[in-house]
């Protein structure tokens, strides 16, 4: 296991190194330089102090030493100050958001998990059913459904006209005066509509590959032994058949990561959340471009922390992987 | 093998089939709703009313009308344009870069294939959509460049699909056999093993469609997408936020328009893949 898991890690530097060079590839597709940006606001600006801040921000240096100064800042997790007008370390408003992102994909991710499980179970043991017919209408229906359309059919719905939850933000405004009780109830209240609508973005994908995995460890051979000797439909199921289907889960939930904080964007843009893709939106807006930047590269470090995070526990509990890779 | 599993047989693949047939009829309304769109638009999508803003669905405005008083069924009826445009372009272009990639990782091997295919890792990892806002943040939003944007950070399913292909391929007999006629890579590559991997690049691309149609509406949705005045289903639906406490028409059409393409490419795609690959089925 350890063996594995140092190689797993060597092979996670060659990608962040990836990572970097095509953020900063992207920096440098934008027209101009964050220098015309502050220059034109400025019209006392000469040709010489233009000339002069290019110096101080290093851009009149070669590509590659632009690149590997820009690293060495990253190493330290230096992303500059925000352009905004109050002037932060990226980082620390990175750091502020990040948590409440994680947090509500964490909880999606647990409630796509718990329904689409069992969905896919059903439709794979029970195939050709009238529940697996259903479902696999609603997975193409999910699958085509834009969800930020569906999230403000919901707020409508729910918000506007039945006035049953909240439609933005994470807490009320009379949110300090509450009690400790009413406050968990007011902070439950309005993660229910962006949790749902987030999980159910990966409904459809999720229990649509739950079931076919369901229904070709059902072939196995193992499974005709264990139905062979006699063990009750239930045991075979829920013992043998499911505990296989289950592992490749693990792989995939580590591969949805990306998905989730992109679309972490459009929801908290409708749900108007202070996460990170807010953060992005707003600084993709207002031409933010160090807070783009620290954005982007974190992302990408989430995504590929997601992925190793599922690879480590699919080697934990398939043996099988484990002396494969070592 | 009895006549009545055969007749089951049957009776399952036609199943399929119908819904295949659903979603090209599905694709082929859209079509002709975009080219025939001046004909049938029963209002001009641009044609503003002052004195008709906001009004419910009624008699003479099918779908109701928009904060300008333009009429939300002739919007949807030109928006279907913009939507296939940004769909097929984009495809297009995703599918090119893929085939490209794919192709040249697959047929050479070796350190091409690291690289090209390490590449194509490092890129899944970004999430799409941020690295779609980050380029369309330094690009103006134009659907040109939203077309382009869209076709570059969508082409790495084709890619590994491509590849896959190519490296089975290319130990066939008949491969082998132009080779040894002193056929060159470029023609080997493109007019022998190409051809031969196009179904399932056929399959990927018309989902594809539906994906870029996704990603349009959602970027119009968040004003960075099409830009008014050019009717698009996302841009209406920013609309329908802003007007979310008292016009729900302007909510749920779009929004229906854009889950009916979608499902259509979905469904087209699906059909094509089980009609070519009985395999697969499951």
């Amino acid at each position: 296991m350890f063996a594995y898991l140092i190689k797993r890690l060597g092979m996670m530097l060659p990608m962040l190194l990836g990572i970097t060079i095509i953020s900063f590839g992207v920096i440098h597709l934008a027209p101009g330089s964050p220098i015309d940006l502050q220059a034109d606001l400025n019209p006392k600006m000469t040709a010489e102090s233009r000339a002069r801040l290019r110096a101080f921000y290093g851009l009149d240096q070669p590509l590659h030493v632009q690149y590997f100064s820009w690293l060495k800042r990253l190493v330290i997790l230096d992303f500059g100050n925000s352009f905004s007008a109050d002037g932060r370390p990226v980082i620390k408003k990175i750091g502020e958001r990040i948590p409440i992102t994680i947090f509500i994909n964490l909880l999606s991710m647990i409630l796509t998990i718990s329904i689409a499980i069992p969905i896919g179970i059903i439709s794979a043991v029970y195939q050709g059913s009238f529940f697996d017919k259903v479902t696999t209408v609603f997975v193409f229906v999910g699958f085509a459904t834009p969800t930020f359309w569906l999230a403000l059919l919901c707020m409508i719905l729910f918000g506007v006209h039945l006035g049953w939850l909240p439609i933005s933000g994470l807490k009320s405004i009379n949110y300090d005066y509450l009690s400790w009780g009413a406050m968990c109830k007011d902070r439950a209240m309005h993660l229910i509509l962006p949790v749902t609508l987030s999980a159910f973005g990966g409904l459809a994908g999720f229990s649509r590959y739950m079931r076919s995995n369901m229904l070709e460890i059902i072939r196995q051979d193992y499974i005709i032994t264990a139905r062979a000797k006699g063990l009750p439909e239930g045991a075979v199921i829920f013992k043998h058949a499911l505990r296989n289907a289950l592992l490749p889960v693990v792989t995939i939930l580590g591969l949805s990561v990306p998905g989730l904080i992109g679309a972490s964007v459009i929801f908290e843009t409708i749900f108007a959340i202070p996460g990170m893709g807010q953060l992005f939106f707003l600084s993709v807006m207002s031409r933010d471009y160090p807070v783009i930047m620290g954005t982007l590269v974190m992302g990408a470090v989430l995504t590929l922390l997601g992925n190793l995070l599922a690879d480590i526990a699919y080697a934990w509990v398939d043996p099988r992987i484990r002396i494969n890779r070592e | 093998m009895s006549e009545e599993k055969l007749r089951h047989l049957f009776w399952l693949r036609f199943k399929k089939n119908h819904l295949a047939a659903a979603g090209g009829v599905i694709v082929a309304f859209f079509f002709i709703t975009a080219f025939l769109a001046p004909n049938i638009s029963p209002y001009d999508p641009g044609e503003i009313n002052t004195k008709r803003i906001l009004e419910a669905p009624g008699s003479d405005h099918f779908m109701g009308t928009d904060q300008l008083g333009r009429d939300v069924l002739g919007r949807i009826i030109w928006g279907s344009r913009i939507s296939l445009l940004v769909g097929f372009i984009a495809m297009g272009i995703s599918t090119a870069i893929g085939i490209l990639f794919g192709s040249i990782a697959g047929y050479y091997g070796g350190w091409i294939d690291s690289i090209i295919m390490r590449f194509v890792d490092v890129m899944l990892c970004f999430p799409s959509f941020f690295l779609i806002l980050a380029v369309v943040a330094f690009l103006e939003p134009s659907i040109w460049n939203i077309m382009i944007v869209i076709g570059i950070t969508s082409w790495m399913g084709v890619a590994r699909l491509v590849r896959a292909e190519f490296l089975s391929l290319k130990e066939r007999d008949f491969v082998l056999a132009i080779k040894a006629q002193g056929a060159s890579d470029i023609r080997i590559i493109f007019c022998h093993i190409l051809p031969n991997s196009l179904a399932p690049i056929l399959v990927a691309a018309t989902l594809g469609v539906a994906g870029a149609i996704l990603i349009e509406s959602a970027l119009s949705f968040l004003g960075i997408g099409v830009q008014p005045p050019t009717p698009s289903w996302g841009s209406m639906l920013t609309a329908g936020k802003n007007n979310i406490e008292i016009a729900w028409w302007l909510s749920l059409f779009p929004g229906l328009a854009i889950l009916i393409t979608v499902l259509g490419y979905n469904l087209l795609g699906e059909g094509i893949r089980d009609a070519i690959d009985p395999r697969l089925k499951k």
